[in-house]
């Protein structure tokens, strides 16, 4: 990659654009072009193939048929796998969190292969759908402030040995198994059930995706004044009972 | 075929009876219409009223995510020239609301019936309509709907053994799927502007192909109907080829389109295209929907869009800049209380407008517009917003209850 440009590739917007996940591509995108990068945004159909050579793959969440659609295509093309082989970061919400595990649940009911890029297993919840806002707290290895989000799934995803918790909940489900815990990452690749968009309540993790591309260890600050205030709100309300 | 040939039993005049006195006691306590309460204890007491309601009518009913109360309002002036239309014309459209308006028109020709998009299978089923229009499919409330495609999939098996004829957009792939089950489909070129829920195939999952006006599946043989009616720039085109003109009060392309499907409609019941859309211009504002009220020395233009697909048929509507636009957000339990679908609408429509931001989500109106590189104002509420802005016309963009706060600030 060369100094001051990024490439950042949207995965299957047709299939996968269902919740505002836009948002994620939109901040990363603002974010970064706010720190004088070349940002190219590359929106790929599922009817496209994968580049390989983007830095940062976003995919967002979906309904259940999209979603075993999106999981066929996707290893079928193979670009994803490339990418992650070449070191790019990928960062992945609900539905296409689930499909990065090794297996999830399809819309036919049946255990469906995923892409394997994250160690986890998601199974279908037997309680009622996770609906609200959550508050949760990162690994602190990572350095960000708490995660504000809006769940929305039915899904369950149990983590393997080489996946680490995203951040630990304090209100709301998350990953939903009763460890406590929301999301996956590993070095690279990284899956949460946050909507919210989640990048609009937490730019930080923007901010987080464009250092890993870069390989740097800080921006310059931008103003995030909204960010802010929206972040307050959305903690107080996730703090209160519905 | 209509008309009042069969009395209604004595157990369904006491649960009209019963229903109107309880929509009464509502009313009395300040609770709305009562409209609700009303059908509630009248189906209670006689759960085959709303069949028996129906009977004495020539029922047509309208479902959609967008537009649905507007056209059954078009529908209802028009087919007003061949007799008379009771309907649920203040968008009650649950099957209580729906068996309180029908209660209340027993002299009526015409049954003219907005429905909930949720409940248009089962009503299809009790009311036994000669025709049902189908306008458009979008995401709407996700947090607590059903998911969009599945919704087109439940529309396709209850409406597959209706004798109806369905009127139907041609250019929605998920309505042509879903109305495509039925013998009897009369297409509409309608339009849509918003295309992001219908991507993928609802038959087969394929990529859908949209070259221009057209769309089909690249894998498997779905494609567009040709369309035997059609809105061209302001005309409706008839299946003779004739061009009728619209003239309407009310603005915007996408009415328009329900104009145009409700001359389709109208025509099924002999009401002839000129005839019908003569009486569309009537039609001035929608349960306060498109009303303009003088507030604070300034005209308000009020304008409801509840999801992605009606805020970009409203952004095609408004007056260009420099007209500022107010834009009030909620997420209440009528709204979906989650907001991510802000993210899905395009805001960088609304460059060069003066903005201004309120209600209770609008810190993430304010987020969004950040991100879209525009300048806007964060407001407590309307009159600050008014008062910020420059005397003149404002175009004021809400969604459900955030209209619903509006129109009472406004005393509308």
């Amino acid at each position: 990659m060369s100094d001051n440009s990024l490439r950042l590739v949207w995965v299957y917007p047709d299939l996968l654009s269902t919740y505002g996940d836009q948002g994620n591509v939109l901040v990363v995108e603002r974010r970064a072009r706010q720190r004088g990068l070349d940002v190219q945004r590359l929106d790929v159909r599922s009817d496209q193939a994968i580049p390989t050579s983007g830095d940062i793959y976003l995919i967002g969440g979906g309904e259940d048929r999209p979603q075993r659609l999106a999981a066929e295509r996707l290893i079928r093309d193979g670009g994803l796998h490339r990418a992650v082989e070449n070191g790019a970061i990928v960062f992945s919400v609900c539905a296409g969190y689930q499909i990065l595990g090794h297996q999830f649940v399809n819309d036919l009911g049946e255990q469906q292969e995923g892409l394997g890029l994250l160690d986890v297993v998601s199974t279908r919840g037997e309680g009622a759908r996770c609906v609200g806002d959550v508050l949760a707290d990162i690994d602190p290895k990572l350095g960000l402030p708490p995660l504000t989000g809006f769940e929305n799934h039915q899904g369950v995803t149990h983590l393997g040995e080489t996946a680490k918790p995203f951040a630990k909940v304090r209100f709301g489900n998350g990953n939903g198994v009763g460890d406590g815990y929301e999301g996956a990452y590993n070095d690279t690749v990284f899956g949460t059930y946050m909507h919210g968009p989640v990048m609009a309540r937490n730019p930080h993790i923007a901010d987080l995706l464009i250092k890993l591309a870069l390989d740097v260890n800080a921006l310059p600050s931008v103003e995030d004044r909204w960010y802010e205030a929206l972040r307050q709100e959305r903690i107080a309300a996730a703090t209160q009972p519905a | 075929m209509a008309g009042n040939t069969e009395p209604l039993s004595p157990r369904a005049k006491l649960a009209v009876t019963a229903g109107k006195a309880a929509a009464a006691v509502s009313r009395a306590a300040g609770r709305g219409s009562g409209s609700v309460i009303g059908g509630r204890v009248a189906l209670k007491l006689d759960p085959d009223l709303l069949a028996r309601l129906a009977r004495h009518l020539d029922v047509v009913l309208v479902s959609a995510t967008n537009g649905k109360t507007t056209t059954t309002r078009l529908i209802a002036e028009a087919l007003r020239a061949s007799g008379p239309v009771v309907s649920n014309a203040l968008g009650a459209n649950m099957p209580a609301g729906i068996t309180s308006a029908l209660a209340g028109g027993s002299d009526a020709k015409y049954g003219v019936i907005e429905v909930d998009e949720k409940y248009l299978a089962g009503v299809a089923r009790d009311v036994t309509p000669k025709a049902i229009a189908l306008l458009n499919l979008s995401r709407d409330q996700l947090d607590r709907a059903a998911e969009t495609r599945m919704l087109a999939e439940k529309w396709r098996e209850g409406l597959a053994g209706s004798k109806a004829l369905i009127i139907a957009n041609a250019d929605d792939p998920l309505i042509v799927w879903a109305a495509s089950s039925s013998a009897n489909v009369v297409w509409v070129a309608a339009g849509q502007e918003w295309k992001d829920d219908a991507w993928s195939c609802p038959s087969c999952g394929g990529v859908m192909q949209r070259p221009g006006e057209d769309w089909f599946c690249g894998e498997c043989g779905f494609r567009r109907p040709t369309p035997s009616w059609a809105l061209s720039g302001d005309h409706v085109l008839d299946p003779h080829g004739s061009a009728w003109p619209i003239k309407l009060q009310l603005p915007g392309r996408a009415n328009k389109a329900n104009a145009t499907t409700s001359a389709a409609v109208a025509a099924a019941f002999g009401v002839p295209p000129q005839v019908a859309l003569e009486r569309m211009y009537a039609v001035q504002a929608v349960a306060g929907r498109y009303d303009v009220v003088s507030f604070l020395e300034r005209e308000l233009r009020l304008l409801l869009a509840k999801n992605p697909a009606g805020w970009l048929e409203t952004f095609s509507l408004i007056d260009p800049p420099p007209t500022p636009v107010i834009m009030s957000v909620n997420a209440r339990g009528a709204d979906g209380t989650d907001t991510s679908w802000l993210w899905d609408v395009d805001y960088t429509r609304l460059a060069g407008h003066p903005l201004f931001v309120l209600g209770d989500r609008k810190l993430d109106l304010a987020v969004r517009l950040e991100v879209a590189g525009l300048d806007f104002h964060v407001c407590d509420n309307l009159d600050e917003a008014v008062q910020m802005a420059p005397p003149g016309r404002i175009e004021v963009i809400a969604n459900y209850t955030a209209f619903q706060d509006l129109r009472r600030r406004v005393g509308n």
